[in-house]
């Protein structure tokens, strides 16, 4: 009834173009960006920040970045957990080396220096695909987080071999380090889940997103046409290393304060990552969010009720989630291979068509 | 000869004792995949589901014990019996073949037709699904492994003192290989020898070979995929078993058990996907390579290498001959 493109007519070919063509997708986009940006801050208190939100937003942007390289390129990747890794680490030796630049720069700087590293990993596409390319991936992983624990320089040379976050300001507020107001690590997880959402949804729209989305679905065709696959399978390592980089240093920098690359950046974090794009929906921005929700507050929940309501204990809860999240990967495969980003999508279909349903 | 000769000579040995454990993993990799192109990432874990069913059965735990202490506020564990190591290992046989046709009937019956990559991502949801179960149904903590086929006669452990001594004897230096290494050859010969005479000279085996060559072709003649699928799983459960009782026996029943058969992976790489004596000499330069690599240049440079040797070897080998050592030819049609 209110959700159709029905009267709304455009009268640019910008208009006709904009990402959310119907006014209600708009309004709606709005004013989910103003209780996002202008309410929550003022309302978020110690526990939804550091056990769902943060997390969420650190995890959206790192499934977007796999999702660029995975859902979009169509370029199976084990080794996320080692580019996070890339991230966090750049952005210690940054911020310990240049204490005086801006952190935010320092976590852009990481981004751009993973997606140097990614590019690197990502020559072996050229000449192996499917699951070689995953396996090869694993190689990335395990070279990776094994460099960092090995190589005293990149954490700087300190004891426990672990890196901690010394404190940095943005506008004179404390952003890492011990005395993060809730509030503060929620604006800054917020703010670059925004721009990489943005930036990656635009992107995926362009040339670039229509050349990976050719070679995802048939490489040789794609090369036919014209799509030189050099380009476009580095652009999307690339790309999606740089997004997968920031969230690295936020996770690193902002949200845990200190890590140590086996523990924090293993192969478990690249399964994570991999299963909130599958269950979220591959190839689509809404989905590396909803994926990245469901699977971060799947713990808590569980937690919520296994641990504190029944009195479990906790190793318990653990195992009975592995086999949640087990199902739930077969089950989307199986049911929905398109992910909880086709079921919105089914919902939106039925809800222009409500309550007409010819 | 110079002591570091020899030293040498044992640290190829005992790389090429670990590559038959890497090998054993990937036998059942490349039946699965031979047969129905589904590359199963659960494998590892399959052997640790295995190795822990077997463990649980033989020391008489209860299933489930800590889901249904936790439900019902009771304490049992045990039933207060020992079975004995054949008994456990026929049983744990068929809970290999229940799961086989668990796997085949709920998941890969669904996804006939879809690409290779999702029935690969689905294997992965197994494997977290499998890892989660085994938690639940015997606890994961760590367990040893025994197996003792009659009174005194166990799977040896330890070095081995006739050999350590004898090359005491001639070269004045005592190599130490593991007793357990060398029954693990010796299992993996014999393994390998069934696995050929099964798919060589009995109907079910030539079945397999058939559907492996041609789906269609074998199901115009009259073959069932299905219950060739399920019988592919079935022998690879089985085989994962053979790997996990000598990967427990070496090492512990433990979750790490699945990471150490991630390394199966480059094994595949390095011999092809399709090929069983691929799968075999994979494992052994993996095996050797990278306890050569870390006795050679791992001290340089800080040690631990063998975490990403095997993969680092793979991933350059792969660049120059994408389909590995006896895979066959990547043809690609559009």
């Amino acid at each position: 009834m209110f959700y159709r493109e029905a009267g709304d007519f455009k009268i640019s070919y910008v208009a006709d173009n904009q990402t959310f063509p119907i006014a209600f997708d708009r309004y709606r986009y709005y004013a989910i960006l103003v209780v996002g940006f202008l309410v929550l801050p003022f309302w978020v208190d110690d526990y939804l920040v550091n056990a769902i939100l943060a997390p969420f937003f650190i995890y959206a942007i790192a499934a977007i970045g796999l999702n660029i390289l995975t859902g979009y390129c169509g370029q199976v990747s084990l080794g996320t957990g080692g580019f996070m890794a890339v991230g966090a680490y750049s952005c210690y030796k940054l911020m310990t080396g240049f204490p005086d630049v801006s952190i935010v720069l320092h976590i852009i700087l990481a981004g751009g220096i993973t997606a140097v590293v990614g590019t690197v990993f990502g020559l072996p596409s050229l000449r192996i695909k499917g699951f070689y390319l995953a396996v090869a991936t694993l190689a990335a992983q395990f070279f990776l987080v094994w460099l960092f624990n090995r190589v005293s320089w990149f954490y700087n040379y300190s004891a426990s071999g672990q890196i901690n976050a010394p404190e940095r300001t943005v506008f004179n507020v404390p952003v890492t380090g011990p005395n993060v107001e809730p509030w503060a690590m929620y604006l800054i997880c917020l703010f670059f889940a925004f721009f990489s959402a943005v930036i990656a949804r635009n992107l995926t729209r362009g040339t670039l997103g229509r050349t990976w989305m050719a070679i995802r679905d048939m490489d040789i065709a794609a090369e036919i046409i014209g799509v030189n696959p050099l380009r476009a399978k580095l652009t999307a390592f690339a790309i999606s290393s740089f997004f997968v980089g920031i969230s690295g240093a936020l996770f690193f920098a902002v949200y845990l304060g200190a890590a140590e690359a086996g523990d924090s950046f293993g192969i478990q974090k690249s399964f994570i990552v991999l299963f909130m794009i599958i269950i979220g929906g591959l190839g689509s921005i809404f989905g590396s969010f909803a994926g990245a929700a469901l699977l971060v507050v799947l713990p808590v929940f569980l937690k919520l009720i296994g641990v504190d309501l029944f009195g479990w204990p906790t190793d318990l809860v653990a195992h009975i989630q592995l086999v949640i999240v087990g199902l739930l990967i077969i089950l989307f495969l199986v049911l929905e291979p398109h992910g909880l980003a086709q079921l919105w999508r089914i919902a939106k279909e039925k809800l222009r068509l409500w309550p007409f349903p010819h | 000869m110079p002591d570091q000769v020899l030293f040498g000579i044992e640290v190829v040995i005992n790389g090429l004792m670990a590559g038959v454990l890497y090998a054993l993993v990937a036998l059942g990799f490349v039946l699965i995949f031979k047969a129905s192109g589904i590359f199963n990432f659960a494998q590892g874990v399959m052997a640790l589901f295995a190795a822990m069913t077997l463990v649980g059965i033989q020391d008489g735990q209860v299933p489930f014990s800590h889901l249904i202490n936790a439900i019902f506020g009771t304490k049992i564990h045990h039933f207060g019996w020992e079975v004995h190591s054949i008994l456990a290992i026929l049983v744990t046989i068929v809970v290999m073949i229940v799961l086989a046709w668990a796997v085949q009937h709920f998941i890969f019956k669904h996804l006939v037709g879809q690409e290779p990559i999702i029935l690969f991502m689905a294997t992965i949801g197994l494997a977290y699904f499998l890892e989660g179960v085994a938690d639940l149904m015997w606890g994961a903590e760590i367990k040893t492994l025994n197996v003792c086929l009659a009174d005194g006669v166990c799977l040896p452990q330890g070095i081995n003192g006739f050999l350590d001594a004898t090359t005491f004897n001639w070269f004045g230096y005592g190599l130490f290989i593991d007793n357990l290494d060398i029954s693990a050859t010796i299992v993996a010969v014999i393994l390998v020898a069934i696995l050929v005479i099964f798919s060589q000279y009995t109907k079910q085996g030539r079945a397999m070979r058939a559907v492996a060559d041609d789906h269609q072709a074998a199901l115009s003649v009259g073959i069932s995929l299905n219950y060739i699928w399920i019988l592919v799983w079935s022998v690879a459960g089985f085989v994962a078993l053979v790997a996990g009782i000598m990967w427990g026996a070496k090492s512990g029943v433990q979750f790490s058990l699945s990471l150490i058969a991630l390394k199966a992976l480059p094994v595949l790489m390095l011999g092809g996907f399709t090929s069983i004596p691929g799968a075999i000499i994979g494992g052994l330069i993996i095996g050797v390579g990278e306890k050569l690599f870390e006795f050679l240049v791992g001290s340089m440079i800080g040690g631990a290498t063998e975490n990403w040797f095997a993969y680092v070897l793979a991933l350059l080998f792969l660049v120059f001959r994408p389909q590995g050592l006896f895979g066959e030819r990547i043809i690609e049609r559009v």
